[in-house]
């Protein structure tokens, strides 16, 4: 049982943090989805959404390729004393990479849903940019935000297959959707049922209330 | 006391082209003509929301936009109290915090004189959304006030409004006009307005101006 509480706290941490990591990156990439027009929109918006199509694992793949001691971004953390493969901060990563097109779709929606009229208002009003963004985009688009924030908390929860490939399944970076991988493995059927039950009753009252966001998204 | 206004410049292309060359000293010139004529699209202009695609736009000495000097203000810069037709109150502030949006450190206008002008003071704490036609049209305006605009831009002010309220709006324009002595570009096409509140008028019928005269 001790177990079952101690992962399940872990769980809910890493996913705290993966979700705290996500939400600057996927307010930012949804205002400029929902607001801009470039070249490379459509890149950005694949890559966004790449993770929701692939199979996580080929996501946890390409974190490694990415973030592993051989990959250009891992190489040069490694350099400056950081560790990803095999550490929490590798189970952040996976969660927060999976978390995101939930996250940015969803606050996407509430970006466009905001009338531009107030933005262009506020600006004559004397507001510039970064203050019109942070003071009528988004608290307008805040629903959106939040409800976005849920889903990506939720996924990032659930999350298997990219975390076992980045972070394995040690003791110091089990979660959930290991450890009820593991436990069924090793025949520990009871604690994974126990397990089971955490992740259902954690991923039904996050999806509630993002549910409930998302279907009041008018101010 | 009289500002100078430059309008010269034009805007857009294809089926609809605004073109305006007109210099006016005036304190509230209306911009007058019916639905399509370009009215709002001036405003527009002014307020640096559409660029034209050359021209000039001074209002009172300072230069908004010209091209041939590379110059175009952003909305922000601008100091323009632009009140828009459909005002665009920000729904997740109350009053207080709509009218104080723009106000800054210190605004030109004290909040309480601003407030009393418009009679606010007992709506301050309430949201936008529980506010009359009128109401809102009030707090736009002193929002706009609030921002220390150097002119006033005022879209079809009383269009949304019935006739009754209309009739109690006005005096309120007429105060702002005389008692802050602000500037002002007033778009409508109600001619009974236009008489009540501008001492110049530009008639515009499909993007060109048909008519610039001081007789109202």
């Amino acid at each position: 049982m001790n177990d079952v509480v101690s992962v399940a706290l872990f769980t809910i941490g890493m996913a705290s943090v993966a979700t705290l990591v996500m939400l600057p990156a996927g307010i930012a990439m949804a205002w400029v989805l929902a607001r801009h027009s470039f070249p490379g929109r459509v890149v950005l918006e694949t890559l966004v959404s790449l993770p929701l199509v692939l199979p996580p694992v080929a996501t946890g793949l390409i974190l490694i390729a990415i973030v592993g001691r051989r990959g250009p971004v891992g190489a040069l953390l490694e350099w400056v004393g950081i560790e990803v493969m095999f550490t929490r901060l590798g189970v952040v990563l996976a969660m927060s990479v999976m978390g995101l097109p939930l996250l940015v779709r969803a606050a996407r929606a509430g970006f466009e849903q905001v009338d531009q009229r107030q933005e262009q208002i506020a600006a004559t009003l004397g507001a510039r940019p970064v203050h019109v963004f942070f003071t009528v985009s988004l608290p307008l688009a805040r629903r959106g935000v939040i409800a976005g924030a849920l889903l990506g908390f939720s996924r990032a929860l659930g999350e298997f297959g990219a975390t076992i490939m980045v972070a394995g399944a040690l003791p110091s970076t089990r979660t959930i959707a290991v450890a009820i991988y593991t436990y069924t493995e090793t025949g520990q059927q009871q604690a994974a049922a126990g397990m089971l039950a955490v992740a259902a009753a954690i991923a039904c009252a996050s999806l509630v209330l993002s549910n409930r966001l998302g279907a009041s998204q008018t101010c | 006391m009289l500002t100078s206004f430059t309008f010269d410049f034009c805007l857009g292309e294809g089926e609809f082209v605004l073109e305006i060359h007109e210099e006016i000293e005036a304190r509230v010139v209306a911009v007058f003509g019916v639905s399509g004529a370009g009215k709002t699209s001036v405003l527009e202009s002014l307020a640096g929301l559409r660029t034209p695609r050359r021209g000039r736009i001074r209002i009172g000495g300072r230069t908004l936009f010209d091209t041939d000097a590379d110059v175009d203000l952003p909305p922000y810069a601008r100091r323009v109290g632009y009140v828009p037709q459909d005002l665009a109150l920000f729904p997740h502030l109350n009053v207080r915090r709509n009218i104080l949006y723009g106000a800054g450190a210190k605004p030109v206008f004290a909040l309480t004189q601003v407030l009393r002008l418009l009679e606010l003071d007992g709506l301050l704490e309430r949201q936008v959304s529980r506010l009359s036609g009128g109401e809102r049209q009030r707090v736009a305006l002193a929002r706009a006030l609030m921002a220390s605009p150097s002119v006033l831009l005022l879209d079809e002010p009383l269009a949304a409004l019935d006739t009754g309220l209309r009739a109690r709006i006005l005096p309120y324009l007429k105060r702002i006009r005389d008692e802050l002595t602000i500037p002002m570009v007033y778009v409508s096409h109600a001619k009974e307005e236009v008489r009540a509140v501008a001492d110049w008028v530009l008639v515009l019928d499909r993007g060109r101006v048909v008519r610039s005269a001081a007789e109202v």
